[in-house]
């Protein structure tokens, strides 16, 4: 074997090397250095963020019998998990110190960064095998973390139907790879990709509609969502972070890496009109169901869903412009998004209270946190200058983009969606900043690691819309993998 | 940085800075909050005076070119999205209205209770978003500086606001990024179909020259646009967040929303839907010119028979706005200037409306005109101002109203056809309408019998509150008295439109 191939994989490595790290502390330190476990891991995994956005040169190419791929959108939209994950260590350094979690505090660092590198591996996946260990090694120690706060029912919950709807899920996704298999007799993206052109047969269909159930219940496209309201409210709040932004950012990446390189062929034939479909269904049920939450976890779940939609936009665009819009509105939700689960993880550390009454006058007590949630909610409504708005818009132009009349009504459909968003956006707004009441949240004084974790998504909401270079920087590294779109049609 | 060479920015720069000069402050430090609020009006009128010295200089110097001041920066270059600057005569006069009612608006909140501090940076958030949309002339731009002004209403009637202001301000805040929606798709088709040979723009300028758009996406995104800004606009049947809107609203931000924001939709529907798409216009022109004849007279009978102060005056708004859009759709520059000028008048007349309407509002502590009388006598301050403002907004000679309908409908009238005559003659009975609410107000209001000895004990205005309304009488009897200043302005930046227009004829 050739072990320079393992060259084209740094940031893996780097990964399992902080893995193992934080793993052998967790073993092998005194167990009143425990306390320490959480900085530990932080520190480390902000140190390897740093190390892996520095690309080392010629590590662009194939591993491993073109297994793996390493190209720059992959290493970028790594990089930018990366970026996610330390904001959610951060902000849950104080809670996995609390004496109910604590003496598991090390398991929760460590699956947190085996489920990444599994996210890693269905990036870069370039064969189904791998393809489905990355999807399984992403999948299942969800459910453990799910299960983290033992004490209480919803957690064990959570964790159950995450875990039902995961198994279920994949056995879907590989009944669909089998159809797959069976038409072309490779499991090789591209090889596929070459075999089904001009391929006209019901059993394609299936095969295509499996593989967008397998990995859509990840995203947690409509039908396949029916999980995530549960587990959103179940799971415990930095968990619930991490799955809402991290784990669907990857899953979007790959499931375009997918469609366009494998089924790329039979684009306007087959998929285009599912996911349609699917994206119609998916931002209008999010967003009617959040109307109707108190919970603002159960309500962040139904705006990621239609969150989710959005992103998918990008996808349907099936091209080079679709892809860097995709990927940039993955950067600014994670920041949007991390920003609004961070209040209420702080929140809901200092009192439990997660519902939206008890947001009620919350800009009188702590300015700060109202304030911090309030730009959440315009980014993720799409309000200027913040970067929700950038995205919103890039999407929907790279939509269009395809220039059909059908995908100018979609976008039509989203925007009018956007306004139905905003109406309960504002309702977070309205409740800190123009309801009052008697018991108000008290002024909470929170750890420096939570204020460090939201000001960075505060900057990231102020500054990726504005600061155009992001863009055009992934507008450049996009287009290297021009070439992966040539089969679309 | 070659974009801070060009005044125009500091529009925006100047109230940016004044955001952070704001929330450098401490809550309770009134007097310092007041300070940086006031600094930061005066510089803008000054660069605004100074914009105007500027504009006549180059027009005087011989500079036809369609815009002066033009600036491109390259932004997202991917999308050919630039930071592009330019006004002509129109932006001028508009950024002049706006930098005077900011001007006003700060001394019509000088007692603002509670979070003064919050108050002004709302405030000027959204000042910032109404400069940045009059000196851009990039389609992604505008649209952004569009929002920006819009969304600070939310909190502005939320918050400070009175009345039934959740309902109100939410109500307001969806019907207009409603209009946004449609907006937005708007812009994307134009931006798509902007040029022939691929070079795709959002230059206003060069989409109008490339004129590449295909006559049928024309007859779609010129609805989506007109109706997008028209919504704003208050166009009949979208024009019922303005009412409720304005009534909740805080004194101040009433005078800059009716002012200044209604106006970004007549702009924007002359600026992009018209100029960008002028077969669509021509021939979609019939649709909007019915609706808009129907904002005229429908709001000014509203007006009628309305008994809350701000009731009236936001119901004659959709009436006097509708005549913008009106005389904008009459597509000759009689017309147009006339638009113009009512957007000039009616901005100043209605922010002056509603600055007393707060300070009347502020002493009484009712706005229904059943509960008040005699004010004339008690406060023959504001007493006066509300007749000058009446009678500018019903247009007698010497006032702005007068200057501007006159153009319009003599314009309206250019059309020889039977249409056009119609819907003219309909529009023109709105003044006598107007006349009827107006009076009806001053006579009760102000000289009729007392209707409660409380009232009798009410001071009149104070001196920031004589500063605030005197600069906007002094405004309204300036346009009213030398119109030809701002015609001269205003009307070489029809040409380019008109004549996009007569080459569809």
């Amino acid at each position: 074997m050739d072990y320079s191939q393992f060259l084209f994989m740094p940031q893996e490595i780097g990964l399992l090397f902080v893995f193992l790290l934080v793993f052998i502390y967790d073993t092998f330190m005194p167990a009143r250095m425990g306390k320490h476990l959480p900085m530990f891991a932080t520190i480390l995994t902000a140190l390897y963020t740093v190390y892996a956005f520095f690309p080392c040169p010629d590590s662009w190419g194939m591993a491993f019998g073109g297994m793996f791929e390493s190209n720059p959108a992959t290493w970028v939209m790594k990089n930018i998990l990366n970026v996610g994950v330390v904001i959610v260590m951060l902000q849950s350094i104080k809670w996995t110190n609390d004496d109910f979690v604590s003496v598991r505090r090390g398991e929760f660092y460590e699956l947190i960064l085996l489920t990444l590198f599994g996210m890693f591996l269905m990036i870069s996946a370039r064969h189904f095998l791998l393809f489905v260990i990355g999807l399984e090694t992403a999948s299942l120690p969800i459910a453990a973390l799910a299960a983290f706060e033992k004490r209480y029912y919803e957690s064990h919950e959570a964790a159950a139907k995450y875990v039902f709807t995961a198994v279920f899920s994949s056995a879907i996704f590989m009944l669909g790879i089998s159809f797959v298999y069976g038409m072309s007799g490779s499991l090789y993206f591209q090889e596929i990709g070459s075999q089904i052109v001009g391929v006209k047969s019901p059993l394609l269909i299936l095969a295509v509609a499996f593989v967008i159930a397998g990995v859509g219940y990840k995203l947690s496209l409509v039908p396949f969502h029916q999980w995530t309201a549960d587990v959103y409210q179940g799971a415990p709040t930095a968990v619930t972070s991490y799955l809402s932004v991290i784990s669907k950012g990857a899953a979007a990446f790959a499931f375009m890496v997918i469609l366009v390189q494998v089924f790329g062929a039979v684009y306007s034939q087959v998929w285009q009109w599912m996911l349609y479909a699917i994206i119609i269904l998916t931002i209008t049920i999010g967003n009617l169901f959040a109307m109707r939450q108190r919970n603002l976890k159960r309500f962040l779940a139904y705006s990621s869903i239609s969150q989710a939609g959005y992103i998918m936009l990008g996808v349907i665009a099936a091209s080079q412009v679709g892809m860097t819009s995709m990927i940039y509105y993955v950067l600014v939700y994670i920041f949007s998004n991390l920003a609004a689960f961070g209040v209420i993880a702080v929140i809901e550390r200092a009192t439990g209270r997660v519902t939206m009454d008890d947001y009620n006058g919350l800009f009188k007590t702590n300015p700060w946190l109202a304030f911090t949630m309030m730009l959440a909610m315009f980014s993720l409504g799409g309000i200027p200058p913040f970067a929700g708005f950038f995205s919103k818009f890039f999407i929907f132009v790279g939509a269009c983009h395809t220039g059909s009349v059908a995908i100018y009504v979609l976008v039509f459909i989203a925007l009018v969606n956007t306004i139905i968003s905003l109406y309960y956006y504002l309702l977070v707004v309205k409740a800190m900043f123009i309801r009052q009441d008697e018991c108000v949240i008290p002024y909470i004084d929170s750890h420096w690691t939570e204020e460090i974790a939201l000001t960075v998504c505060v900057m990231g909401i102020i500054a990726v819309g504005v600061a155009s270079g992001i863009y055009t920087f992934l507008n450049q590294v996009t287009e290297t993998i021009t070439p992966m779109f040539n089969m679309v049609g | 940085m070659e974009i801070f060479s060009n005044i125009l920015i500091y529009f925006v720069i100047v109230p940016v800075l004044t955001l952070a000069g704001l929330a450098l402050c401490s809550n309770k430090g009134i007097k310092a909050i007041r300070t940086v609020a006031v600094a930061g009006a005066s510089v803008l009128v000054a660069l605004a005076i100074y914009l105007v010295y500027l504009f006549l200089q180059a027009r005087g110097a011989g500079d036809t070119s369609e815009m002066i001041l033009r600036t491109d920066v390259t932004w997202f270059a991917p999308f050919n999205i630039k930071l592009a600057l330019g006004v002509d005569g129109i932006s001028v006069v508009m950024i002049l209205l706006s930098a005077f009612i900011v001007f006003a608006g700060v001394f019509a909140s000088w007692k603002m209770n509670p979070l003064p501090k919050q108050f002004f940076l709302w405030f000027y958030l959204l000042s910032t978003g109404v400069f940045g949309f009059f000196i851009s002339i990039d389609l992604f731009t505008m649209f952004m500086f569009y929002e920006v002004a819009l969304i600070p209403m939310y909190l502005l009637i939320g918050v400070w606001g009175s009345g039934s202001k959740n309902y109100s301000a939410m109500k307001l805040t969806l019907m207009l990024m409603g209009g946004s929606a449609f907006l937005m798709l708007g812009l994307i088709g134009i931006y798509f179909h902007s040029a022939a040979d691929g070079n795709l723009t959002m230059n206003v300028l060069e989409i109008a020259h490339n004129d590449a758009i295909p006559h049928q996406w024309q007859l779609w995104l010129f609805p989506l646009t007109f109706i997008g800004f028209g919504v704003l606009g208050a166009m009949f049947p979208f024009h019922t967040w303005s009412p409720d809107g304005h009534a909740s609203a805080p004194t101040a931000v009433s005078m800059l929303h009716a002012g200044v924001l209604m106006k970004l939709g007549g702009y924007g529907c002359f600026r992009i839907a018209i100029y960008l798409m002028p077969f669509a216009a021509n021939e979609l022109a019939w649709i909007f010119l019915t609706l808009t004849g129907v904002s005229i007279v429908y709001g000014a009978f509203s007006a009628c028979v309305q008994t809350d102060l701000k009731y009236i005056n936001a119901y004659s708004s959709v009436s006097h706005c509708g005549m913008v859009l009106f005389a904008i759709l009459m597509f000759n520059t009689t017309a147009m200037t006339g638009a113009v000028l009512q957007m000039l008048s009616h901005g100043l007349m209605t922010a002056l409306f509603f600055a007393l309407i707060g300070m009347i509002y502020g002493r009484t502590h009712t706005r229904d005109i059943r509960d008040m009388g005699g004010m004339m006598t008690i406060m023959p301050y504001l007493g006066v101002g509300y007749v000058v403002a009446g009678l500018a907004s019903l247009g007698l000679p010497g006032l702005s109203g007068f200057a501007a309908e006159m153009t319009i409908f003599f314009g309206s009238f250019e059309h020889s056809d039977m249409f056009h005559r119609v819907l003219t003659i309909a529009a023109t009975c709105s003044i006598v309408i107007t006349a009827v609410y107006i009076l009806r107000v001053v006579g009760k209001l102000l000289f009729g019998a007392v209707q409660n000895e409380h009232h009798r004990e009410l001071t009149d205005a104070s001196w920031e509150e004589r500063l605030s309304t005197a600069t906007l009488m002094l405004s309204v009897a300036a346009i009213g008295c030398f119109p030809n200043f701002f015609v001269n302005i205003i009307s070489d930046s029809f040409l380019p439109v008109v004549k996009a227009l007569g080459a569809m004829i």
